[in-house]
């Protein structure tokens, strides 16, 4: 199956400038936000896509403001139906390279069942989904990521619904690209979108994001300052699961069950080697399913496998028809199988 | 097998319905009977009326599956109000159907289905082939279908359950003697279908077939036959074409003459995923389908494919518009060509999913959030559909807007013989792209159209941002109070501009006189035919059918004016008249129907006859 995107380099070379628009940035001071726009605005020009070929589109919420501040091509769409605009997007021209901007109650909640579909046709498409677990542009809310108790304006006695895991969500509808990063760490982010455009297929990428104000200092007990060594694991394709400081900490199984092991104690070959192509989807639905209270959580690329993407079985399926029947006439159109003539 | 006129009786026209058990191919006697009639030629009209259950339990009401057919030595077009023969294959058939066989007319029923068991199925005390009054009433011609058809079939290798299978071909065959039509088309699709995959099937079905001809050949010698003579139709190539098939190759026709590729997004619902099903089979014309996960989605994949550059279209039946009204909101914020086809039928809610309606046209022109006005056009006929769906796309190009296309199902499921047009006669569209080499304004307009003019994904230095805030009339977001009333003001003249492309309207009958029947969509058929009757007879009175809703026609107020009175017939409660009498300050007079079925001529007619004798 040929690539779905040219990688010709971009002439000329393109730098994050300009990617940037005039646009005002409307993010309140302090939002997660801005380090993924500066991100993604490094990560682009590195990508060798031309600019006119880049389609970001959003739904609707704080993230999906996103396109206005892309000097691409961008559709802010409306709730939580970004992916059916961008699969009609890519089905009509799959040369182009087109991201979804979302977040977690766009894409979780309004949009859940466009996601679902969206990963499993495997749509040559990067979703970047933005989980800061509250309703930020509606003031407060909230979200289908909110963990149980959370107390917002809605929920005053604290909410009682469970929270979806936005990894095994993904896992669940088979998509082949599943990966997280953190919007406090720049260099990861880069290194995970790269990691997200090459991959010919859906990529679904899950971003930590701290809402300032209605939501702040969530992520702080996974990746503060003073938590990250030992309550982040920092996947690396072929790198054993270690984490704590000086990755004293490893991962291994007992049977089925995952367990953290002192390394220095551990035997030889124990420690789980970290093997993101694995076609079963065992290892990345424990990787998934990891995060505190008894493990650290996963970032890095998570899943990536190989499967044909939607546009390709559609320009297969096409260029079969017209080896078969021909390309369509007028004649044939309009006269079909079976005519009469009245003279 | 040709037919002589001895011993037939001449008729300018006449209907035949078949009913029976929906798995008793009633389906596809009906249409047999259609194509073998074209080839007459006669003029025709199809209507097939099935249940909404795929198999209702076997015999009973609720699962009677009926086709008629309306077939002519004069212009056709409607399927036809009684039917002058009746097919009935069982009791429930007879008694959902008997009500609308015209007196005298000829009544067919298979004897060996009506057993007590059956008879009770369909709600009868006893045997209504018993009652005397049925034979007084009309001519009842009692066949033991079954019977024959096990005797006809005693060599065939196939099961009895099989054999039985047969008996709507022995029908078939029984009514085209009694009509004089010819075996050999249907020899000729018998023999196509089944012969290689199934030879004793087709051997069966045409044995059966010649069986139930060559009982009236043998048998019947005393019993009224009817001639209908050879119509005089206009010279040229013919199709028979269904309301839904018209609206898939009028979308193809339409994109391949803008130079656009087509891409048709849709989510199976009754009466319209045949359009979707039509086009996954047009994949070597370059035509993309996607089945999306929901009616919602449906539109939004629509609409990225125009974002793209293509032209979006999707297609839906009353609930699905509601689900989409969102996303049509959207394309009138970022005006964005699309369009968006309704197969009506009966609501509200799940309704009367297989039935016909026209009640979702208050829907099209306001059935959004905000000011929202998109163009309306809506489909007069079967092959007319053709035309309504080739001029969506014209005006959703031209104009840089979403079209409602309005269909129904009526006119999506039945048929009649098109006149193939040619492809120059085929108005040009022509839209182009923004020009790469100068600077590029989103919603820069057209001083003529007041459209705006698109640059797509892959243009390179045009790139833009689209979205559903209100934006300036450079596109930049805008929330200044000012700008959103020009906005909204600029999108409604954009849209009261179509007028510019609208044709004069056609009348039938004089410009000026005592009364003006004005209907809408699938309701033209019936209205014409009414009206061209009276006037034959000398009476006072015009029609026109407005192919143009939203924006009305600029010469349909002056056209009102000119008569005392306005009749306008719909199915609905009066939705166009509630515009009409808005809009032109006329006492409209209305006239509705809300049962699911179509008017029928003499339905029309009475009213006018009753308003021009007051």
């Amino acid at each position: 199956m040929a690539s779905e995107i040219q990688n010709v380099p971009a002439v000329p070379e393109l730098n994050r400038k300009d990617f940037v628009t005039s646009n005002d940035v409307r993010w309140c001071p302090g939002c997660g936000d801005y380090a993924i726009l500066n991100s993604l605005q490094r990560t682009l020009p590195e990508l060798g896509v031309p600019r006119e070929k880049i389609v970001i589109i959003s739904g609707i919420g704080c993230s999906s403001r996103f396109p206005y501040y892309m000097n691409t091509y961008g559709f802010h769409t409306i709730h939580g139906r970004a992916p059916t605009v961008a699969t009609g997007v890519k089905v009509a021209n799959p040369d182009l390279s087109v991201w979804i901007v979302t977040g977690d109650g766009d894409g979780l909640s309004i949009g859940g069942n466009h996601l679902l579909h969206l990963l499993r046709r495997n749509l040559n498409v990067t979703v970047l989904l933005f989980n800061n677990r509250i309703y930020g542009l509606t003031k407060g809310q909230y979200s289908p990521t909110s963990p149980i108790g959370t107390r917002t304006k809605t929920t005053p006695s604290g909410s009682i619904d469970n929270p979806i895991n936005p990894l095994l969500f993904a896992l669940g509808a088979e998509a082949t690209f599943i990966a997280r990063t953190i919007d406090n760490n720049p260099k990861h982010m880069v290194e995970t979108f790269k990691a997200a455009h090459e991959h010919q297929g859906v990529s679904f990428v899950e971003i930590l994001q701290n809402c300032v104000i209605f939501n702040d200092s969530a992520w702080d007990p996974i990746y503060s300052k003073e938590n990250r060594e030992d309550h982040l694991l920092k996947l690396e394709a072929g790198q054993a699961l270690l984490f704590g400081k000086n990755n004293d900490k490893g991962i291994r199984l007992n049977g089925l069950v995952p367990e953290i092991v002192d390394v220095a104690s551990a035997a030889p070959g124990e420690i789980l080697i970290h093997q993101p192509d694995h076609q079963s989807p065992l290892h990345a639905q424990m990787l998934a399913s990891f995060g505190l209270p008894d493990f650290p959580t996963p970032i890095g690329v998570i899943r990536s496998i190989q499967r044909p993407t939607y546009s390709a079985l559609i320009s297969d399926q096409m260029e079969e028809a017209m080896a078969k029947k021909g390309t369509g006439s007028w004649k044939e159109l309009l006269h079909g199988s079976s005519t009469w003539t009245v003279e | 097998m040709t037919p002589s006129t001895r011993g037939f009786r001449e008729m300018k026209a006449a209907v035949v319905r078949f009913a029976g058990d929906s798995g008793d191919g009633m389906q596809i006697v009906g249409e047999r009977f259609s194509d073998t009639s074209v080839t007459v030629p006669n003029a025709i009209a199809t209507f097939p009326d099935y249940p909404a259950e795929i198999r209702a339990p076997i015999g009973t009401i609720a699962g009677v599956s009926a086709f008629q057919v309306h077939f002519g030595s004069q212009t056709v077009l409607t399927p036809g109000d009684e039917p002058d023969t009746l097919v009935a294959m069982n009791p429930a058939a007879l008694a959902v159907h008997l009500y609308d066989l015209v007196e005298g007319g000829l009544l067919i029923v298979n004897s060996a289905a009506f057993t007590p068991e059956n008879l009770a199925m369909a709600g009868f005390a006893s045997n209504p082939l018993d009652d005397p009054s049925l034979k007084k009433k009309y001519d009842l011609m009692e066949i033991d279908i079954n019977g024959l058809v096990v005797e006809a079939l005693k060599d065939s290798p196939l099961t009895m359950r099989d054999k039985l299978r047969t008996k709507n071909f022995f029908a078939l065959g029984f009514t085209y003697w009694v009509y004089g039509r010819p075996l050999e088309p249907t020899i000729a699709y018998i023999t196509d279908k089944w012969e290689k995959k199934l030879p004793d099937v087709a051997v069966a079905n045409i044995r059966v077939l010649k069986a139930g001809y060559f009982l009236g050949e043998t048998t019947e010698v005393t019993r009224n036959r009817y001639m209908v003579a050879r119509a005089e139709v206009a010279p040229g190539t013919y199709r028979k074409i269904s309301g839904n098939e018209a609206i898939a190759l009028g979308l193809i026709a339409a994109a391949k003459k803008a130079g656009r590729e087509l891409l048709f997004s849709g989510y199976p619902i009754t009466p319209a995923s045949s359009i979707l099903e039509t086009l996954a089979g047009f994949k070597h014309f370059g035509i993309k389908t996607v089945q999306a996960e929901d009616e919602i989605a449906a539109i939004g994949v629509a609409i990225g494919a125009s974002f793209a550059g293509q032209i979006g279209v999707t297609g839906t039946s009353g609930p699905g518009m509601c689900l989409k009204s969102e996303f049509i909101g959207l394309a009138v914020s970022t005006e964005l060509p699309l369009v968006i086809v309704n197969v009506q039928r009966g609501g509200p809610s799940t309704g009367l999913p297989t039935k016909t309606e026209q009640s979702d046209l208050l829907e099209a022109f306001y059935g959004r959030h905000g000011e929202s006005p998109l163009p309306i056009v809506a489909a007069n006929s079967p092959s007319d559909c053709f035309r309504a769906a080739y001029e969506a796309v014209r005006i959703a190009l031209i104009y840089s807007t979403p079209v409602i296309l309005l269909s129904d199902g009526y006119l999506a499921n039945g048929s009649e013989p098109w006149k193939i047009p040619e492809e120059e006669s085929l108005r040009e569209i022509n839209k182009p792209f923004a020009d790469p080499s100068k600077p590029y304004l989103a919603f820069e307009r057209d001083p003529v159209t007041l459209a705006r003019t698109q640059a797509i994904p892959g243009q390179a230095g045009l790139e833009h941002r689209l979205g559903g805030l209100e934006k300036d009339t450079k596109g930049s977001i805008s929330y200044n109070s000012e700008n959103h009333e020009e906005m909204t003001r600029l999108r409604a003249a954009k849209v009261e501009a179509v007028t510019q492309i609208i044709p004069p309207l056609h009348v039938t009958g004089e410009k000026t006189g005592k009364l003006l029947v004005l209907g809408w969509g699938g309701t033209h058929g019936a209205i014409t035919s009414a009206v061209d009757a009276l006037r034959a007879e000398g009476f006072d009175v015009s029609s026109t059918n407005l192919r143009y809703l939203n924006p009305m026609p600029s010469d349909l107020g002056a056209l009102i004016k000119g008569f005392d009175q306005v009749l306008i017939p719909e199915l609905n409660s009066g939705q166009l008249s509630l515009l009409i009498r808005a809009r032109f300050l006329v006492d409209a007079i209305s006239m509705t129907k809300i049962q699911g079925r179509p008017f029928k001529v003499s339905e029309i007619r009475e009213r006018i006859l009753q308003l021009l004798n007051d």
